[in-house]
Formats: structure tokens, sequence, C-alpha cells
């Protein structure tokens, strides 16, 4: 097990800096000079150019800046904000915990729901049960993030007032935790849907393949309960396909964040890339992209350690 | 009437795969959805009953039929149904624009990965790897900031961005068909690599990749919607319909439908494709013939 941990984060160095050289080009290739891109973002003292051009090592060729890069990416250094001129790195510090704490919420939700839906189905096919989580797994597909949203928006906080607009996060844990669930709902089950869609169609169809196994049968025969059945016996066997793709939608997750955020300004990182976006903020871009690849990669890493705490079968040596 | 009484002709190769895909109901309405988008796309200036972009600014946020508006106006009074009509165009040939230029790349890359082994296939597959490791979104959104947002712009980082898949998918093909006896046999005749990658692998290993294709189009209808709704994607007043729903978001209260029909069409669009790549899946793929 250890053997195999250490295997799997070596391997994901090379991933790791061929993220950071993307982030890296990002910039560094980017059209138009940073000194064009300060004038249109307002700041024209050739003072503070000067600084900026020293600072970001322009005159540098760009293999050399980007080993700077990677070692101040290393030492825990974004840069700095054009807009706020304060580092970018303290800035998505902040943003982190609600990004985790929506695109985590939002998991439990998809993964909740679908198996509902997805194990009744899979159990009763072909009765009103299944014919709704399939309508679930075809809408939430097809429904756009955004779309949903909005929606969600004008039946729940415009039209019937029972939560709020939007807005919310860490900052108003401290108001006791009803007023912090009731911002983190509406946007959980935006950002969740898609998700749901795919895992309830996974469940009933991992279920159907698993319900004639031998094993359910002789479960069956000796007298467990049905449901015990189902969610002991039968959903643990087909979980293996359902946590490897929960595990790969985790970064759809976190790119749904970025628009889902927008719209009920949830004060994460997908609100702070959107709005350094408006703001040419580009190294605060550079970083929240940076920082949502390497949560991506960690994500996968968690995914696959998973294994092996459900299937003990999976031995990675 | 004699036809009945005669035996049944042994049906086709490809009749059979249409009795497969047709077997599927879904799969039937879905190609019927996008037949209907298509149409309505192709003959835009004929079948929309207005003009898109003409301002009615005497009858805004109409609601259905009124003053002979079907679906009713925007809050320029501009005519909803010819605005979707003309969001058709920009939506449906955006995303199989998307889809081209992922499939291709990724196919050919796919190719050389998996007949060249070696440090190619390594250095494409850490490619791939890296370009997975990014959440799809996030990556989009942040060089389409850099680039500036327009619809060339949006087409080309889709497809630039979405291309790891089809390589995987090729690569996988192409090292169960290369040690094939098909495959030897051309290598034996003298074949040249790029004869044998394109003209005896390639054609064997379409049916994956014309059903991962079909699953991306809606994967880039809904991108570019999601990036037409940041205002990174196509600018107003063209009338693309996540922009639709961006421009409506304002009114949301006063005149939730025009919000309500850009999303339906996107979801139609969506349900199409995803219903066509079921069918197609089924009625492509051996392993579920019956």
């Amino acid at each position: 097990m250890l053997s195999f941990l250490i295997r799997r984060l070596l391997l994901m160095v090379p991933v790791l800096v061929g993220i950071s050289f993307i982030t890296f080009a990002l910039l560094a290739f980017a059209p138009g000079s940073y000194v064009s891109l300060a004038l249109s973002s307002g700041i024209s003292n050739p003072q503070v150019l000067d600084r900026v051009r020293e600072q970001l090592r322009l005159d540098e060729p760009w293999f050399l800046r980007f080993l700077h890069y990677l070692w101040d990416v290393l030492h825990g250094d974004l840069g700095q904000s054009i807009v706020a001129g304060q580092p970018v790195a303290g800035q998505i510090w902040a943003a982190l915990p609600n990004t985790l704490i929506l695109t985590v919420s939002s998991l439990v939700f998809a993964v909740v729901v679908s198996l509902i839906a997805g194990g009744l189905a899979g159990a009763r096919p072909n009765t009103v049960a299944d014919y709704l989580a399939s309508v679930i797994s075809v809408l939430g597909v097809a429904l756009p993030s955004f779309w949903l949203g909005l929606m969600l928006i004008l039946l729940f906080s415009l039209k019937l007032q029972w939560l709020p607009l939007g807005g919310g996060g860490t900052g108003n844990i401290a108001q006791g935790l009803w007023p912090f669930l009731s911002y983190l709902i509406l946007p959980t089950i935006a950002l969740g849907s898609e998700l749901t869609a795919i895992l309830t169609r996974l469940t009933r169809g991992a279920l159907l393949d698993v319900i004639s196994e031998d094993y359910i049968r002789t479960a069956r025969a000796k007298g467990v309960s049905p449901a015990r059945v189902l969610y002991r016996h039968a959903l643990r066997n087909a979980s293996l396909p359902l946590i490897t793709t929960a595990g790969i939608q985790f970064g759809a997750l976190l790119g749904g964040a970025v628009v889902v955020e927008t719209i009920f300004s949830w004060p994460g990182m997908g609100l702070l890339t959107i709005n350094a976006i408006s703001q040419r903020d580009l190294p605060m871009i550079q970083g929240s992209v940076l920082v949502f690849a390497a949560l991506f990669v960690v994500s996968v890493l968690v995914t696959d350690l998973l294994y092996t705490l459900i299937d003990p079968r999976i031995q990675y040596e | 009437m004699n036809e009945t009484l005669a035996a049944p002709p042994r049906p086709r190769r490809g009749n059979r795969r249409w009795q497969a895909f047709a077997r599927n109901r879904l799969s039937v309405a879905g190609l019927v959805i996008l037949v209907v988008l298509y149409l309505a796309a192709l003959f835009a200036p004929w079948v929309a009953p207005h003009d898109p972009y003409a301002l009615d600014l005497q009858h805004p946020f109409l609601l259905p039929g009124q003053s002979g508006y079907l679906l009713g106006t925007d809050n320029f009074g501009r005519d909803l149904l010819s605005r979707l009509i003309y969001g058709s165009r920009i939506s449906l040939t955006a995303g199989l624009g998307v889809v081209l230029i992922a499939a291709l790349l990724g196919t050919v890359l796919g190719l050389l990965a998996g007949y060249f082994r070696g440090w190619v296939d390594l250095l494409i597959m850490r490619l791939v790897e890296i370009f997975f490791a990014f959440p799809f979104l996030v990556l989009v959104v942040a060089v389409i900031a850099v680039l500036g947002p327009s619809v060339l712009n949006v087409v080309w980082v889709l497809g630039l961005v979405s291309w790891p898949i089809y390589a995987r998918l090729v690569r996988a093909q192409v090292l169960t068909l290369r040690e094939r006896d098909f495959v030897e046999a051309a290598r034996a005749s003298g074949a040249s690599s790029g004869r044998i990658m394109f003209r005896s692998i390639l054609p064997n290993s379409l049916t994956p990749i014309i059903v991962a294709a079909t699953f991306g189009v809606p994967q880039a209808i809904l991108a570019l919607a999601a990036l037409g709704f940041l205002g990174l994607g196509v600018q107003p007043p063209a009338p693309e319909w996540g922009t639709m729903v961006s421009e409506g978001k304002n009114f949301l209260l006063q005149a939730p439908l025009l919000i309500v029909w850009p999303g339906v069409v996107i979801a139609l669009a969506v349900m199409g494709f995803n219903f066509l790549g079921d069918g197609l899946r089924q009625a492509l793929d051996p392993r579920y013939s019956g």
C-alpha cells in the first residue's frame, strides 16, 4: 500500500509540472504584453509599470521564467493580483474552503439521490420509480446548470421566498448552521444535478447486472430483507464503477462551480476566477486555474485510494 | 400482396443495424429532434417569422401568441422564436465544429501513440494526462479570457481542449488491432506505416470514434452556452442560446419565459444527441446486438 502510494505520488510529478507549464504559458504567450494589460486595467504610473516588468522578469527568456514560476509555485507564491495588489495565493486560500464545501456537498447530494433513485429503479424495473429515475437521468444531463440555477432562484428565492438569492459562504457560519446551509442548498442542487443524472443511470444499470447473480439469490433465499439485499449485497458490488465515475466527474463539478458560483454569488474560487476575468487580472486567473487543476489531481488520487477500501480484492503492489 | 408470401429476404448488414437502432424508440425520437433542429437552422431565413435583430420597442415582454409573436418578445421587443431559430445556427454548427477538431486531432495522436508505442506513446499519453488533469470548463474559461471572447476562439479552444478523450479511445483500439492478422498481412505486403494506420487500422476503429463524437456534440453545445452565459462566448446582440439566458436573467421575475425558452431548446438539442448516441452505440457495438 505504501509503495503504491509513493509510486502514485511520483507519477503525479510530471502531470503537475505539465499543468504548471500550461498555466504559465497561459500568460507568458498571451497576446498583448503585460504592460498593455496593466494599462487596460487602469495602471498607468510608469514606476509601477517598471516594477511590474521587473517583478515578472519580462526581460528573461521564457524557460528561465518558467523555472522561476515553478520555484515560486513550490513555495506557495502565485504572484500578485494586478487589481487588488495583494498576493494571489491569499485570496485563493480564502475562497478555497467555499469551493470545497460546494463541490463536496454537490457530490454527496448526487451520490445520495442517485443511490435512492437508481437503487429503486434497478430493484423494480418498469415501475413508476424506474420511470422517474429515467426522467432524472435524462433531464439532469440535458438541462444546463446555469439555467437550472436561475429557475431554482425564481421558484425558491423570488416566488416562494424560502431560500436566499445568493451569497453566504464560510463568512456566514458564525450566524448559525441554518443560515449557512440555506445559502448552500440551491447551488448544491444546481451543481449536483448533472452528476446525479449520470450516477442514477449508472446505479440502475449496475444493479440490473448484479441482481441476477447467484449470491443475490442466495442472500434472498436465506431470508435477508429486501432492503438489506439491495444496499448491502447488490449495491456494494455495483459501487466500483460509481466511485470511478464520481471521481472523474469531480473535475466537472469543479468546472461547473465556475458557473454556479457566479449565479449564486457563492464566494468561492469560481466566482474569484470570473471576477478576475472581468477585471483582466491575469495573475489571479493563472493562480486559480493552477489550484483548480491541483484539486482535481488530488481528487483522482483519493478516488484511487478509495478503491482499496471498498474492494479489498484490489491490491496495488 | 405477393411479397408477403415470399420468403423474407435476408436482412443486409446496414438493414439489421437500422433495425437495432429503430428498436430503441428514444433514439428515433432523438434523430427526429435533431433533423427538425438542423432543418430549422438551415432554413432559418425562411422558417423564422421575424428578423431576429428587429427591435419592436412598442411591444417588449409580450407573452406567447400576443400580437402575432408565437413565443412572445424579449425586453427589446425582439421575436423570441426567431432568435431561437437563428441561435440554432450558431450552437449546432459550433457544436459540430468543436467535435470535428477534437476528433481529428485526437484520432491522429491516438493512432501515432498506439502504432509507434515507445517514446511517442509516452509523450502523447503524458499530454493526455495533463489535459485530463484540468477541470474542462476552468481551462476553457481561462484561455478564452486571455484570447478574448468570439465564436471562433470558443470553437478552437473547446476543440483543442477536448481531443484527449478521442486520443485515448483510438489508442486503445490501435493496441488491440495492431497485432491482428489483417494488419500483419498489410505489413508483410510492404505497406507503409501511414498506409497501415490510415487504411487498415483507422477504418476498423471508426465505430467508437463515431459514438464518442455523438456524445461530444452536446457537451460542446452545453459548454458553448455556459460560455455565452458567462459573457465569454458569443456576444450580444447575436442570438446565441446561452447569451439569451444571460440577457434574460435581469428580468427573471418579470419575464421568466425569456430564460425558459432557450433552456428548453438547449435541453432538446442535448437530449437529441444523447438519444442518438445511445441508439448508435446499441446498433454499432457488436456487444449489444443480440
